[in-house]
């Protein structure tokens, strides 16, 4: 099994060899780089190129643990008893498989995505170690034993807003997706929009890496940004003169609410907009 | 050699350790990359750094490391150009080959040494690991800049060696910070309390107290987490800090989106009678400093930020000020603020190194007992730890 990209997911080099180092390894691979580089695309593009299927685990901030490997569904089973059905005296009926479970007990191999990790509580990194690790766990209730049959290929995301615990980070494989730069986003435009035009996307390129350098920007546009602004471009029929006019720099790109998404951010580049007319 | 490798970056302070190392030669045995430095640095880096803080570190440390090996010097004129001739027929594809030979071999040596002469004469990169890399000259060369790409490799195009550009500079942990790494800092300031009504159901505790009651229903409320920090800044601001304007705006806009209890004042070197909160109406809309002792509980967390660099009289001296005429010194001011807030942190932008040379400075660092910190992502998590306390 080796992963080199697909046809709608560019990857780098070093972005390639990372995961094959934590298949081949069988590694977690914690993922980190800005919002909007395609972190949580990766699993799912790892599991297509592969062919094997995808286990999702999203976390929130109130997740615990212990919901990836199993739930036991205690009310259920008490309003069971309330109205005296049968089942209520077998407990394994209301034990409820978590996404790791799913995923050991899935008889190919499999990717496992946990997802922004770093939302969770700080301990919920450390209540997985073992079950990482080893690929097993114990079901209290039922006093019963799961394990792996092929150990999961897992990807982890993390938005870095805690950090994780050493003892994780140990154990798991690590890359940083770096923010692409121009050769890499006109491949990945290419590949999203195949037939652009050239011209407009020079220019759509010209004016998305401009506003990037805009300093105090609050949310910098990401690459999903940039796609779906293209996509908007091309719905609009906007021809590439109008992204570079004359009085370029004094002039608002159309259809800029697709990159800047935060209203002090538009407030912020209006002005410097009114500034650049001021000084002409 | 790969132990002193492991031992290098020990000593370079990255965080790595033994279970990390043997499963770096793990993947070095199942083969998971070629025989290629790049590559090479590529995986260690996967294995080892956890952080892309330490990226920067890595790959200075990496660096210094690999400069032993590739420094054997004249390589570069000894290569017998056969020798390259057939490692090059070796190592790329025939499509490769044919777009190769449309420029014409003699050209494409022409320019590959052409680019090992200038490469030698800027430094000692590049070209010298033809030799030590073995296996792959061209894939090596590649690293030279015009040399791969005449090669039509594009995927290699890195002309400086990808350690050497040092792109995770920013990103390190040590140097001044930029908002991002503000935010990931003041993060830590984050406390989960639960306080206010209770109006959350609380299943497990219902769950437990039914079942305790043998089956009739028991519910059980609990108040709702929300983000209980609240933080009182003091900013200071003109004269010596105006250099420091810029870091203390990025500081501010990242606290801002951070807490929901935030409060800001501003002062001139030290803190006197009279905080403000708008620096262009400083003058007509102050407030008393008692005021604001009085009006903040002291569950708020107190953070100066402040470079502590004045003359001592302004600390020491009623009347030291040198814009009002105050009736106590700034330490009776500071003191009384550090009672108030037992949580209490400086954050000084000026270097860690430098503040034993400025007297006010050490004045200050005594006078909060050792609680100043620097201005940056380390000193922020000292800062943020000894908050949350």
């Amino acid at each position: 099994m080796r992963f080199s990209g697909s046809a709608s997911y560019v990857t780098t080099r070093d972005l390639n060899l990372a995961v094959n180092a934590a298949i081949t390894l069988q590694r977690p691979l914690l993922i980190k780089g800005e919002p909007g580089t395609g972190k949580t695309m990766l699993a799912e593009e790892v599991a297509a190129a592969l062919g094997l299927p995808l286990f999702q685990w999203h976390i929130k901030s109130t997740t615990k643990a212990q919901q990836g490997l199993y739930e036991y569904d205690a009310v259920s089973r008490l309003r069971d008893s309330q109205l005296g059905e049968a089942k209520v005296a077998d407990i394994g009926s209301y034990i409820v498989k978590g996404v790791l479970w799913q995923a050991f007990e899935c008889e190919t191999a499999s990717v496992v995505l946990i997802d922004e990790i770093d939302k969770a509580d700080i301990e919920f990194p450390n209540d997985l170690l073992r079950e990482l690790d080893r690929m097993e766990f114990s079901v209290y209730e039922t006093r019963q034993m799961v394990r792996a049959r092929q150990r999961p290929v897992v990807v982890i995301t993390s938005n870095n807003e805690k950090e994780l615990p050493d003892a994780f980070l140990r154990r798991c494989f690590f890359h940083y997706i770096r923010f692409p730069d121009r050769e890499t986003m006109k491949s990945i435009v290419d590949v999203h929009f195949p037939g652009l035009k050239p011209a407009l996307l020079r220019e759509a390129l010209e004016v998305f890496f401009e506003l990037r350098e805009i300093p105090g920007l609050k949310k910098k546009p990401s690459t999903s940004e940039l796609l779906d602004w293209l996509k908007l471009l091309l719905a609009e029929d906007i021809p590439p003169e109008v992204l570079r006019s004359k009085e370029q720099k004094a002039a608002i790109p159309p259809l800029h609410g697709a990159l800047l998404k935060n209203e002090q951010d538009v407030h912020l580049f209006e002005r410097l907009i009114f500034m650049a007319r001021h000084n002409r | 050699m790969l132990i002193d490798f492991f031992l290098h970056l020990k000593a370079s302070r990255l965080p790595v350790s033994i279970k990390e190392f043997l499963t770096l030669l793990e993947a070095l045995r199942q083969h998971v990359i070629e025989h290629s430095i790049d590559d090479f640095y590529l995986l260690s880096r996967t294995v080892l750094v956890k952080d892309e803080s330490h990226f920067d570190k890595f790959d200075r440390a990496f660096g210094e490391y690999f400069r032993g090996v590739e420094a054997l010097p004249g390589m570069e004129v000894l290569i017998p150009e056969e020798w390259l001739r057939r490692a090059v027929r070796k190592h790329l594809s025939d499509a490769e080959r044919a777009r190769l030979e449309k420029l014409g071999w003699e050209k494409l040596m022409e320019t590959f040494r052409q680019r090992l002469a200038e490469q030698k004469g800027r430094h000692s990169g590049g070209s010298k690991w033809i030799g030590s890399g073995g296996s792959s000259p061209f894939g090596h060369g590649g690293t030279h800049p015009e040399g791969i790409r005449l090669g039509g490799r594009s995927e290699n195009r890195a002309a400086v060696k990808v350690w050497e550009r040092r792109e995770y500079r920013n990103l390190d942990d040590s140097i001044e910070l930029g908002t991002r790494n503000i935010k990931v800092a003041l993060r830590r300031l984050r406390r989960f309390a639960r306080e206010g009504a209770a109006d959350e159901l609380d299943l497990e505790g219902t769950i437990a107290g039914t079942a305790r009651n043998a089956g009739w229903l028991d519910l059980k409320l609990r108040p709702e987490r929300h983000n209980a920090v609240k933080v009182l800044l003091l900013l200071d601001i003109g004269g010596s800090m105006d250099d420091h304007v810029r870091v203390c705006e990025e500081l501010f806009s990242a606290c801002r989106s951070e807490f929901k209890h935030l409060e800001h004042y501003y002062f001139h070197n030290c803190v006197y009678d009279y905080l403000w909160r708008d620096n262009r109406r400083r003058h007509s809309e102050r407030v008393a400093t008692h005021d604001v002792l009085h009006r903040y509980g002291s569950d708020y967390k107190l953070i100066f930020v402040g470079d502590a660099a004045m003359s001592p009289y302004e600390l020491l001296q009623p009347n030291g000020s040198i814009e009002f005429n105050n009736a106590e010194p700034g330490a009776v001011w500071l003191r009384r603020l550090a009672d108030t807030w037992q949580h209490t942190v400086w954050l000084n932008p000026e270097s860690e190194h430098s503040w034993q040379y400025r007297q006010s400075t050490s004045l200050i660092h005594n006078l909060l007992g050792g609680r100043m910190f620097p201005l940056t992502l380390d000193g922020l998590e000292r800062a943020m730890r000894l908050l949350s306390k």
